[in-house]
């Protein structure tokens, strides 16, 4: 039975001197079989395994992890999430996401502290403006809010930018998805692992998947460091990593793995309430609830598995950042790391089937896989229930780049998702 | 106030030159060769903060880069600087500083009560609760408690640089083994960099050997200065470590000129030299003002001559602190040396020594008065009053940036610390860096038996409680430890820390502490100001923007500038009083009644030549290139290999051999790069060169029914009556040699005269002066953009997307009359491509108002709802007295003719689907005369 | 910070250079089916270890090479020409 926390939990274990709290999941012995093995335990692979064993009733789950669990992207990113998508397809995925964010702490009994303080979308110019303006009715259309914003609205909410008549990008306007914000990243692995774990899934950190076991009629096994594990179906959430498994599953995939950096500056005082995106200087920024700058931007531009920070890119990011805040140019940079993201070339998940009979992926994330992870464990755990797509992620299939039909909305709308 | 501390005689400081600042409004004086933290203590100031969490009342841990507790702002106004440790600000006179994290002061600051919620605060708290009803509801006040310093609200108006050195041998550090390392390098003639983060060379050496060692350092130091193939570079901290042996480093500079100078080194081999830095002890109250590392007690008197106790406890588990102890009492503190081991080799004349005991706890509340001492099993035995309280629990050498390299580390059961092991780049430690710290006999005492809070990470106030509840709670791998507590995520990156807190988890869980492992470590080092890591290109020089090479003309005729596609360009010449778009209108109107002269400097001209020429185009373009006569041009769409449009325009053939591609005007570097690409590395048989000629020419496009007319006025050798639509030709135009072309993106009838960039305001200044007779008006970019809205000409990125296909322009026939491959071709026929419903351009009339660019078609007319595509471009024309717009329509070219909802941000408009051409159909206009 | 050895100009920084991508793929004719077109468009090795992949000496010659590079440690194994087989893995 799952502790319950609440305010009064925590004045109950403070007069008992916190001694009698128990442990957030176990850390049990593979079983010899499992129903389903969840390779990955990043927040995809962990909110898969919760919803399986919540919406499905399939308790006879484990979710392998190599080191840690949320160690991965779900540990690594800029903690946004947002909804706000050109594309029915994505929209009414990343929106139900948004939509299970809303609900999360309450549903998990755990604080992933989500914060809707909004996100504004910089317009630098009049061709930002009109691509902004069908990008918010396209999302009305979608049937989610957004409101288009003017100059004097942008500083408003946003006082720090540049507003010098002569700024090299000048804030002519923007636009908003008011629901948007950031989660603590990590409580979303841990909340949905201790709910996953109350609900009888196994995680088995410091274990490595290495290998598999294919029948005639598909996957029978994982072959771990701890052993073989037999399985009947199999899902792979292992993002930046997702090329490495199909590799030993005798496939390959349409994902190129990149290092994506992030950096958070010294914790100050408040002076940054929402998400800021700024397209033109290539930079996202906000504050965490601590008081650092959060501050992500593009892709380093050759393929890499190394989870590290590279100058260059470092330093385009931050030239991007003072342009639009002058004021932050004295403050300091803390920490500078970064992901391996999974990127595919529309910019769209792949959650589907794979080559292998009983094996399904979940890849293709890029830069957003943090905001999708509810809905990514949503609609995987449907698949690997049922053997078919969830409504919501019909088009996220493999077969989209034989036919075509991506869902490009980097292309669509000139933005990097 | 006077300096009640400090020493009558020693120390490194200049005792002739006396400083003044200001410490939270009151009035100290110091001397050069202080820090602010040196300056302080020798005025008797211990209290300076308040702490993260529980607003505790903090003073110094350390005196450098290492301590967590110290924090200061410095400087007012714009210039602020939030977060600075006190040890790492260098003395000057008139400096102001100011404690953070504390209102009203630190004596007394009113978010002290948090300590009283403190059985509450326990790592993790906050995913316990506030949950109900949201999270939102506490997050303000969460927020406004969070935080440390308060950042400054102007411009910065310092500079910073960038430089880059490459070095045979990067020394990091510039104490003894750093300068020995330097020394037997640049005698083999090694171009070496010698970098130390202080501003004096020595390190250790400043404060510990005596006299010996400090002149041995001396020595070291001015025979490496006399070296030519040595640069010593002080006040430079090597912060990262990145791939193939590059590091960067920063250098504060002296106030003037630049600030700060962000290093960017590239070494042959690295030598870390970097020191090792001591670990607090983790008891009871340890983090009261009064209680600092042992060798900061012993640096403040060897190198400030600060005595910062009369009154010491020294508290330690190994040798090294014996030596500071014996420092303290030779400047005339009493000391107490309290020892946890049974007994050691170590001696410390004028010390009592007590051996199997331990600080349990302190006593004090703004400043420390006494050390509770215990025996191991926790019973007191006794009190001993004192002001200093200096801890040993060993030391940490620094291998951040041998971690960063990639290097492993391996803990030292004889240091009881990490260690670098097998390294992956060429970098080696020396000295403290590698563990090599004379003899500790070290005795692990990772945390002291005893009740109260035990601080192990100062900055985030994580105590060993809370490593225990997370250990409870199964957040047991070391990284999950850190995030959970925040242990050594604070703005000290855990340097005192980690290593405390990951072997108190290990012992709580059966783990040696190699066992339990670092978390990663990230750069860098130390904070870096985000101003020096950008460097000087941020403000206009961020991305600059691209000036026409006749920009101070059109200055001269009150150009209202904006930036298209990188290039800083007129949007119209708006009149005294007018408006923008009341200026466009005239704009256009002219160039459809009379003449008019665009700037069309920004268009992309790439020369592609060579025997392959034609063939290599051919592949390139969805229409045929090999079929075109020299000196005539035709209008080309560019595909990527998805099949999606990216580039469009009129290429010419210059000759058999030799073709002049013009691209859009922002995508001319994009373009001839691509054209590279395909030659260089897929088509490696063609025989052509590319070459972009772009900022050679400037282009000065006369349009309009007098433009024909005000050419011959201009004068020309080029034969006007035998110059139809889309042919090229060479020759001179007032004056100048000149290539001119007949196309068009107005509709009228358009000579595009390209000279020399050199000569582009002359040749406006004469296109201007002839012109007069003409009624020639120079035009923007946005008349131009009526113009051709005006004519269905479509504006790649504006009109189409990363999604469009030549056919849902209308634009496959090309594709149907080629028989060969190209660019995207293949792509073309795959299933989703050959969907009737795509997207297609097509025109819209409304009686309304204009439409609005981005408000999309409904298709039930209902919100939510299905969009059914967009208006793309749309203008109040002119010409027809109407609004126009261009959109991508569902299915749009089988629905000319159906009337349409369209949705704007709430309101609803009715328009009516027709063909994408608005204004003379024919193209009669263009013909200018000829047929 | 990568060091990469340009067959032309020698060592420079990588800010000199952009990455191409995956080198060696061969390129379909028109006549390729819906499913050798996707191989040859998206599917890549993206190996964890040594791939072999273009750079262009964008801010120097001008130049397109091959490298082959290791994707955890960065390190530069070769450096070879366009149009030169993948060598075997050094």
């Amino acid at each position: 039975m799952m502790q319950r926390y609440s305010f009064l939990s925590l004045a109950g274990h403070a007069l008992r001197g916190h001694r009698a709290w128990p442990q957030a999941w176990r850390s049990p012995q593979p079983k010899p079989a499992y129903d389903v093995v969840i390779v990955g335990g990043g927040g995809h692979g962990l909110a898969t395994a919760y919803y399986l064993a919540k919406n499905h009733g399939v308790r006879n789950v484990a979710v392998f992890e190599k080191g840690w669990i949320g160690g991965g992207n779900t540990g690594r990113n800029t903690t946004v999430v947002r909804s706000n998508y050109l594309f029915p397809e994505s929209a009414r995925f990343y929106d139900h996401s948004l939509k299970l964010y809303e609900g999360l702490s309450r549903e998990l009994n755990f604080n992933i502290m989500l914060s809707q303080r909004g996100m504004v979308t910089l317009a630098h110019s009049r061709h930002d403006i009109d691509a902004q303006r069908r990008w918010a009715n396209a999302m009305r259309i979608n049937g989610i809010d957004s409101d288009l914003l003017t100059r004097e609205d942008v500083r408003r909410l946003v006082p720090r930018l540049d507003y010098a008549p002569d700024a090299r990008l000048p804030v002519l306007g923007g636009f908003t998805q008011p629901r948007a914000g950031t989660a603590r990243h990590d409580a979303v692995a841990w909340g949905y692992a201790r709910a996953a774990d109350a609900l009888g899934v196994d995680i088995i950190q410091n274990c490595e998947v290495t290998g598999f076991d294919i029948g005639a009629d598909g996957v029978r096994a994982v072959k771990t460091s701890l052993g073989l594990i037999g399985v009947g179906r199999v899902g792979l959430a292992v993002a930046g990593h997702s090329s490495v498994l199909a590799r030993t599953l005798g496939f390959r995939l349409p994902v190129q793995s990149y290092a994506l950096q992030a950096m958070v500056s010294e914790p100050i005082k408040p002076l940054l309430d929402t998400v800021v995106l700024s397209p033109s200087a290539g930079i996202y920024v906000s504050q965490s609830d601590k008081g650092e700058l959060v501050i992500g931007g593009g892709l380093d531009l050759y393929a890499s598995y190394a989870q590290r920070g590279n100058l260059p890119t470092a330093e385009q990011v931050i030239a991007g950042l003072i342009t639009l805040f002058p004021s932050f140019s004295r403050l300091r940079m803390l920490r500078q790391w970064a992901g391996v993201v999974d990127v595919v070339h529309d910019s769209t998940p792949i959650l589907g089937r794979s080559p292998v009979p009983g094996v399904f992926l979940n890849c293709g994330w890029g830069t957003g896989g943090f905001k999708a992870i509810p809905a990514g464990g949503w609609c995987f755990a449907h698949l690997l229930a049922k053997n078919e797509s969830h409504p919501l992620a019909t088009g996220f299939g493999l077969d989209r780049f034989t036919s075509g039909a991506l869902i490009d909305e980097a292309a669509a709308s000139g933005i990097a998702h | 106030m006077t300096q009640v501390l400090r020493l009558a005689n020693g120390g490194l400081i200049d005792r002739t030159r006396m400083l003044r600042f200001r410490f939270d409004g009151r009035d100290f004086t110091g001397h050069s060769g202080d820090t602010l933290a040196s300056a302080l203590l020798a005025n008797g100031v211990h209290l300076v903060g308040r702490s993260f969490k529980y607003h505790r009342p903090r003073g110094f841990v350390g005196i450098g880069q290492e301590d967590a507790n110290a924090l200061v702002r410095v400087a007012t106004g714009d210039q602020v600087e939030p977060n600075l440790k006190a040890g790492e600000v260098v003395l000057r006179d008139g400096l102001e500083a100011f404690s953070i994290n504390c209102r009203p002061s630190p004596r007394h600051d009113l978010r002290a009560v948090h300590q009283i919620a403190a059985p509450l605060l326990i790592a993790g708290f906050y995913y316990k609760t506030f949950m109900w009803p949201n999270w939102h509801l506490f997050e303000g006040a969460i927020r406004r408690a969070a935080g440390l310093g308060t950042a400054p609200e102007g411009r910065d108006l310092d500079r910073y640089v960038h430089a880059y050195a490459d070095c045979d041998l990067l020394v990091v550090g510039a104490g003894p083994a750093g300068l020995t390392a330097a020394l037997d390098g640049a005698r083999t003639g090694a171009r070496t960099i010698l970098a130390e983060a202080d501003f004096a060379i020595g390190g250790s050496a400043l404060w510990r050997g005596g006299s010996d060692a400090a002149e041995a350092a001396t020595a070291a130091e001015a025979e490496l200065r006399a070296l030519p193939n040595v640069t010593i570079l002080s006040r430079t901290q090597v912060f990262g470590y990145y791939d193939h042996n590059a590091l960067a480093a920063v250098e504060y500079l002296a106030d003037h000129g630049a600030r700060q100078r962000l290093w960017k080194l590239r070494a042959g081999r690295v030598i870390l030299a970097s020191g090792a830095i001591e670990r607090p002890l983790v008891f009871a109250g340890n983090d009261r003002p009064g209680v600092m590392l042992a060798s900061a007690a012993q640096a403040l008197v060897g190198r400030f001559a600060v005595l910062p106790g009369r009154r010491a406890v020294i508290f330690t588990n190994n040798d090294s602190a014996y030596d500071a102890a014996a420092a303290l009492a030779v400047a005339g503190a009493e000391v107490t040396l309290v020892d946890s081991r049974p007994a050691s080799a170590a001696s410390a004349p004028g010390v009592r020594i007590l051996h199997d005991r331990v600080v349990s706890a302190t006593k004090g509340v703004r400043h420390v008065r006494a050390a509770i001492v215990a025996d191991r099993a926790g019973r007191i035995s006794e009190t001993l009053p004192c002001d200093l309280i200096g801890m040993s629990g060993g030391w940490s050498p620094i291998v951040h940036l041998f971690s960063q390299s990639g290097g492993k580390l391996r803990f030292c059961e004889e240091i009881q610390g990490f260690v670098p092991g097998e390294a992956v780049q060429p970098v080696t430690a020396v000295g403290g860096a590698a563990g090599a710290l004379g003899t500790l006999a070290i005795e692990p005492l990772w945390e002291v038996p005893g009740r109260g809070k035990k601080f192990v990470d100062f900055a985030n106030d994580v105590t060993a409680h809370d490593i225990a509840i997370a250990m409870r709670e199964n957040y047991v791998s070391v990284e999950h430890l850190k995030r959970y507590t925040t242990l050594g995520m604070g703005v000290d990156q855990g340097k005192t820390s980690n290593v405390n807190g990951l072997a108190i988890a290990g012992a709580l869980t059966g783990r040696a502490p190699g066992k339990v492992g670092t978390t990663k470590f990230r750069p860098p080092y130390s904070p870096i100001a985000l101003g020096a890591l950008a460097g000087p290109l941020v403000g206009p020089l961020f991305r600059p923007l691209r000036h026409l090479p006749a920009h101070d003309w059109h200055v001269a005729r009150g150009a209202l500038f904006e930036e298209h596609g990188g290039w800083w360009r007129p949007s119209a010449y708006p009149h005294v009083g007018e408006t923008l778009e009341a200026a466009a209108a005239r704009e256009a109107r002219a160039a459809r009644t009379g003449a008019a002269l665009f700037d069309g400097s920004p268009l992309g001209k790439i020369e592609v030549s060579g025997p392959d020429a034609a063939r290599f185009l051919d592949r390139v373009y969805v229409g045929t290139a090999s079929t075109l006569r020299p000196g005539r041009a035709r209008y080309g769409l560019m595909l990527n290999e998805n099949g999606v449009v990216i580039d469009d325009g009129v290429f010419v053939r210059l000759a058999d051999d030799r073709y002049l591609v013009h691209t859009t005007s922002g995508g001319a570097d994009r373009i001839a790069a691509m054209l590279d690409e395909w030659l260089q590395c897929e088509w490696r048989d063609l025989d052509v060169v590319v070459m972009n000629v772009g900022s050679q020419w400037a282009t000065l496009t006369v349009s309009g029914p007098s433009a024909r007319d005000l050419l011959a006025a201009l004068g020309t050798d080029i034969d006007l009556a035998d110059f139809p639509h889309m042919r090229f030709r060479e020759g001179r135009v007032a004056g100048l040699p000149a290539r001119v072309l007949r196309a068009s993106f107005t509709g009228e009838a358009s000579y595009e005269i390209s000279v020399a960039a050199g000569a582009a305001s002359g040749l406006a200044t004469a296109i201007a002066a002839k012109g007069a007779p003409f009624g020639l008006t120079p035009i923007g970019v946005e008349a131009i953009m009526i113009l051709r809205i005006e004519k269905g000409y479509l504006a790649i990125g504006v009109d189409t997307d990363g999604t469009t296909l030549p056919d849902d322009l209308g634009m496959a026939g090309g594709v149907a009359r080629k028989g060969s491959d190209f660019i995207g071709r293949r792509s073309l026929d795959r299933p989703d491509a050959v969907r009737p419903d795509r997207l297609q351009l097509v025109g819209l009339l409304t009686d309304g108002p204009r439409l609005a660019v981005g408000a999309h078609v409904l298709r039930e007319g209902g919100v939510p709802g299905v969009s059914d595509g967009h208006v793309t471009s749309s203008v109040d024309s002119p010409a027809l007295g109407r609004p126009i717009a261009l959109a991508l329509i569902r299915a749009g070219r089988a629905r000319l003719g159906e009337t349409v909802t369209l949705y704007d941000m709430g309101i609803r408009h009715r328009a009516t689907i027709v063909e994408p051409v608005f204004f003379d159909r024919e193209g009669q206009r263009l013909n200018d005369g000829h047929s | 910070m990568l060091s990469l050895t340009c067959p032309h100009c020698g060592p420079r920084d990588e800010t000199e250079f952009s990455c191409g991508g995956e080198s060696h793929i061969e390129r379909p004719g028109v006549e390729a089916s819906d499913e050798t077109w996707a191989d040859y468009l998206f599917v890549r090795d993206n190996p964890r270890g040594v791939t072999f992949e273009r750079w262009h000496h964008r801010f120097g010659c001008g130049a397109w090479f091959n490298v082959a590079r290791d994707t955890v440690s960065h390190e530069i194994k070769t450096v070879y020409p366009m149009g030169a087989p993948r060598p075997t893995t050094p």
